[in-house]
């Protein structure tokens, strides 16, 4: 099985850790991970600010980037939906549309592909879990708040299975935290706001960790920690699930 | 082109293709609906009373409702502790009613609703306008949820009916719930067996 | 009513400058939120009831032309007298010649959301006509001189403290007096002698049946109800968009209706009105405005499906943090900024940018609207049609560009975290948003690129 690893811009950037551990956790299952050094963004920031016009070339790139592997992983849901659902192609629209198929979140990718049942990981500390956005309602990881359905949680379901790890209860279980692309700038009262009332949540709950399948949102609670000089810390769920 | 000719042109030139109508049944339950519509009731902030007999109804009203005060009542049997026929009246002339007992026609075990015909209600704004309001429901005419009653309904006509659940509510002040908005500060209802 | 230039980020911060009151002004909404997921989980067959009530709507939206026509015939059958506006002008035009004809220069009026899209208080003040709003919520907003700011609970924003000194002000309690018992009293009586003393009455409509001619209003005060019936004239003003076409659907809408807007099992009045009381009038006024452009739209038709139960409101994180009165329009929250730009792009091209598209909107929709892709889709429209801030646009370009280099990309990179330049938010002063009140990420010793690189390297 041949694995794309798509890192996003800002993974790439400022959190390499996470981006490394996905890769380490891909290996230890056994999986040939390459990481398709041209890529650059899948596009995002500019759609969700309503400038998708302007995302054909990025797109092309992703296309000539990921259409060789079987599949493509990723450590953020937020990209991933993007690419699901809007990744087109003018040169080879049929690759594009396999690839939007082929594309999976690392923890899906885990659970649904790989259907890891055991780990080898050990995490003893508090945690509390942040369902992003659109790794919930968009990729569906876990069961949302608002529906009357079945609970289950596939991000939860894999920290289970780490030694030591104690997973803390919200008030608000599934919460946007307020980052939002360029809503964090656009709407910076707001965005705020919500990002420190998550990071309460989280806080009163007597979490020691944040973790979480998006790192965007990571970094957005991450400047709320730090500037309020909290010791809580934000770590991607790959590190957790990638520590020995 | 009048307005209604062009409203209706733009419509049909933008709306899309015809969809079906859904074919849905929802299975409900006829089990235990006295018990469900109770404890709905109760919790709306009604007060239910299981009677055998409507003569039950008198002394529960005595015990219950202030003597002196204005009582109506759609059911013959009351006429002796209410007024029962108020037809020719001037709706604004029922402004100093305390109580009204009237017949629904229907009740629903999830909600605690209770349908009131025009036919029943006497005059349409006695319900509303009297300060308490009290409804005798057959237990014989519950029903489990909303798509029942509408089967009940049918096609009957009226001119006016409405469901009622509780007594007149408001929470538009801090979201604190406050009985007795505008319509019946108390709403009791009466199954009769 | 006052008008204001600022956008809904601006209004935004202004609310976010009393945060205890943000923390209430949450708090507030989020218990609705937990008071609808109480009663929804009540109910094991609610997410069929949602897809259901979709589909009704669906066919509603595809058949509507026919729907209308059966409706007015049956109304007119039922001896209703109907009216037909084709923009809010027409029919604040309409509302005014019933009240002229009836010699009527006082009002009580229900809750109507469209009265407010159509600013029907003010154009009739103008015309010497007092309308007392009579839904509790509505009268204190009214007495405020403010709008709404939220379609179900129109006071949300204010404390009893406020109320009680509006009151005080207006209706003669107490001075200081804030507790909602007595409060909602005094409204109860004052009240009570202008249903009784008026001879015209407004209502909204939630439903309209096609089948039978039918309306049905909700409301938990009973004001719909003293209201008509104590007056000569009933006037109800209904969008086009809010026909059902059989009685027995009310089943479906009726049950999801409260449950998704407070909580409660259903309202304590659906009150529904077929026939003018003997010697009474009853006049419906069908409106348009924008509703057929709306329906034309492809992506958001679906948008008309809305029986404004205001759950969007009370789930949506942004709304919640920013109140009502920063989205400008008669309908607030995310419903209200997929429907404003549809009335006027200029004028509300920040709405659907108000939104971090967390998506919490379209699962707690009764009606399941996809909202928040709709937001997104707004926000493609509004940016082709030029709506959008020539600097954001130019911004924006550059980053594109700048993605489709791969080598540009990693010369960035190396050159000290290309991000700190390309990123709007990435840069660290007091003039950046972001560093208001969030620290940066710190920069790691090497990118994941470059330990990649590295590691291949090592490896050969």
């Amino acid at each position: 099985m041949r694995v794309g690893l798509f890192i996003p811009c800002y993974v790439d950037q400022f959190y390499p850790n996470a981006a490394i551990a996905t890769l380490q956790l891909l290996e230890k299952f056994g999986v040939d991970v390459v990481f398709p050094k041209k890529q650059t963004c899948c596009g995002q920031p500019m759609a969700n600010s309503g400038f998708s016009h302007l995302t054909g070339d990025c797109d092309e790139l992703f296309v000539e980037n990921f259409a060789e592997f079987d599949y493509i992983v990723c450590p953020s849901g937020s990209c991933v939906l993007h690419v699901k659902d809007h990744l087109h192609s003018a040169k080879h629209p049929e690759k594009a549309k396999e690839i939007r198929t082929r594309v999976y979140e690392l923890v899906e990718f885990l659970t649904d592909v790989l259907e890891v049942k055991e780990l080898k990981a050990k995490f003893p500390h508090k945690v509390g879990i942040h369902q992003s956005c659109h790794g919930l309602r968009g990729l569906k990881l876990s069961q949302m708040s608002e529906l009357v359905a079945p609970e289950f949680s596939k991000p939860e379901a894999l920290l289970n299975m780490v030694d030591g790890l104690e997973l803390i209860n919200l008030t608000r279980v599934d919460e946007c935290c307020g980052f939002g692309g360029t809503f964090c700038v656009a709407e910076e009262a707001v965005s705020s706001k919500m990002g420190k009332d998550r990071v309460a949540d989280h806080v009163n709950n007597g979490a020691e960790y944040i973790t979480g399948a998006d790192l965007s949102c990571l970094m957005h609670m991450e400047g709320i920690l730090k500037r309020q000089k909290s010791n809580v810390k934000v770590i991607h769920i790959a590190e957790i699930l990638n520590a020995e | 082109m009048s307005s209604r000719d062009k409203i209706l042109a733009a419509v049909k030139a933008s709306q899309p293709q015809l969809t079906e109508l859904p074919k849905v049944t929802i299975p409900q339950s006829a089990e235990g609906l006295a018990e469900r519509f109770t404890t709905v009731a109760t919790a709306i902030g009604s007060k239910v009373y299981e009677i055998s007999d409507l003569e039950e109804i008198k002394a529960i009203v005595s015990a219950q409702f202030n003597s002196s005060s204005r009582i109506i009542s759609s059911l013959p049997e009351m006429q002796d502790i209410a007024e029962t026929d108020i037809a020719q009246f001037d709706p604004h002339s029922l402004e100093n009613v305390g109580l009204a007992i009237l017949k629904a026609e229907i009740g629903i075990a999830e909600n605690a609703a209770a349908w009131v015909p025009e036919s029943n209600a006497m005059q349409r704004v006695l319900p509303f306008i009297t300060q308490h309001l009290a409804l005798v429901i057959s237990k014989s005419s519950l029903v489990p949820t909303m798509h029942q009653a509408y089967e009940v309904i049918g096609d009957r006509d009226y001119g006016y009916a409405a469901f009622i659940a509780g007594p007149s509510k408001t929470a538009d002040i801090e979201q604190s719930l406050v009985l007795g908005a505008h319509g019946p500060r108390s709403m009791t209802v009466f199954l009769l067996k | 009513m006052k008008e204001t230039l600022q956008d809904h980020a601006a209004l935004s911060d202004i609310f976010n400058q009393d945060e205890p009151r943000v923390n209430w002004h949450d708090e507030t909404l989020w218990f609705v939120r937990t008071k609808r997921d109480r009663a929804v989980n009540t109910i094991p067959e609610w997410e069929l009831l949602r897809e259901t009530a979709s589909q009704i709507k669906h066919n509603v939206l595809s058949n509507l032309s026919s729907y209308l026509e059966q409706f007015e015939a049956n109304a007119i059958a039922n001896g209703v007298q109907v009216h037909w506006a084709a923009d809010a002008k027409e029919h604040n035009e309409i509302v005014h010649s019933i009240l002229k004809k009836h010699a009527v220069n006082r009002m009580v009026k229900s809750k109507s959301m469209l009265t407010e899209e159509c600013h029907l208080n003010d154009y009739l003040a103008e015309n010497g006509i007092e309308v007392v709003d009579t839904d509790l919520g509505e009268r204190i907003v009214q007495l405020a001189d403010e709008p709404p700011s939220h379609i179900v609970l129109p006071c949300i924003h204010k404390k009893k403290e406020e109320i009680g000194d509006l009151f005080h002000i207006h209706l003669g309690t107490a001075a200081g007096e804030a507790d909602p018992q007595v409060l909602t009293e005094a409204a109860r009586q004052d009240l009570r002698s202008a249903f009784l003393t008026r001879r015209a009455a407004l209502t909204g409509v939630n439903f309209a049946v096609a089948e039978t001619g039918e309306i049905v209003v909700c409301t938990n005060e009973g004001n719909a109800d003293m209201g008509v019936h104590l007056a000569d004239v009933h006037i109800a003003s209904m969008g086009i968009e809010k026909l059902i076409p059989e009685r027995k659907h009310l089943g479906f809408f009726l049950r999801l209706l409260t449950r998704s807007a407070t909580g409660q099992p259903i309202t304590t009045y659906s009150s529904h009105f077929k026939k003018p009381r003997p010697g009474q009038e009853m006049h419906i006024v069908l409106v348009d405005n924008g509703r057929s452009r709306q329906l034309g739209r492809e992506d958001f038709r679906n948008s008309l499906k809305c029986i404004r139960c205001g759950a969007c409101m009370n789930t949506c994180p942004v709304y919640r943090r920013s109140g009502g009165h920063s989205y400008q329009y008669a309908i607030s929250g995310p419903i209200g900024s997929i429907l404003a730009p549809n009335l006027d792009m200029k004028k509300h091209a920040d709405l659907p940018f108000a939104s971090t598209l967390c998506g919490s909107c379209s699962n707690v929709c009764p009606v399941k609207i996809d909202i928040h892709d709709q937001l997104y889709k707004w926000r493609q429209v509004l940016v082709k049609e030029g709506h959008v801030s020539p600097v954001k646009a130019a911004g924006m370009r550059g980053m594109a560009w700048m993605f489709s280099f791969p080598a540009f990309f990693n010369i960035a990179g190396k050159s000290g975290r290309w991000f700190m330049k390309y990123f709007p938010f990435m840069v660290n002063n007091k003039l950046n948003p972001w560093y208001k009140e969030r620290e940066m990420p710190a920069p790691p010793k090497e990118s994941f690129r470059e330990w990649y690189a590295k590691r291949e390297k090592n490896k050969k």
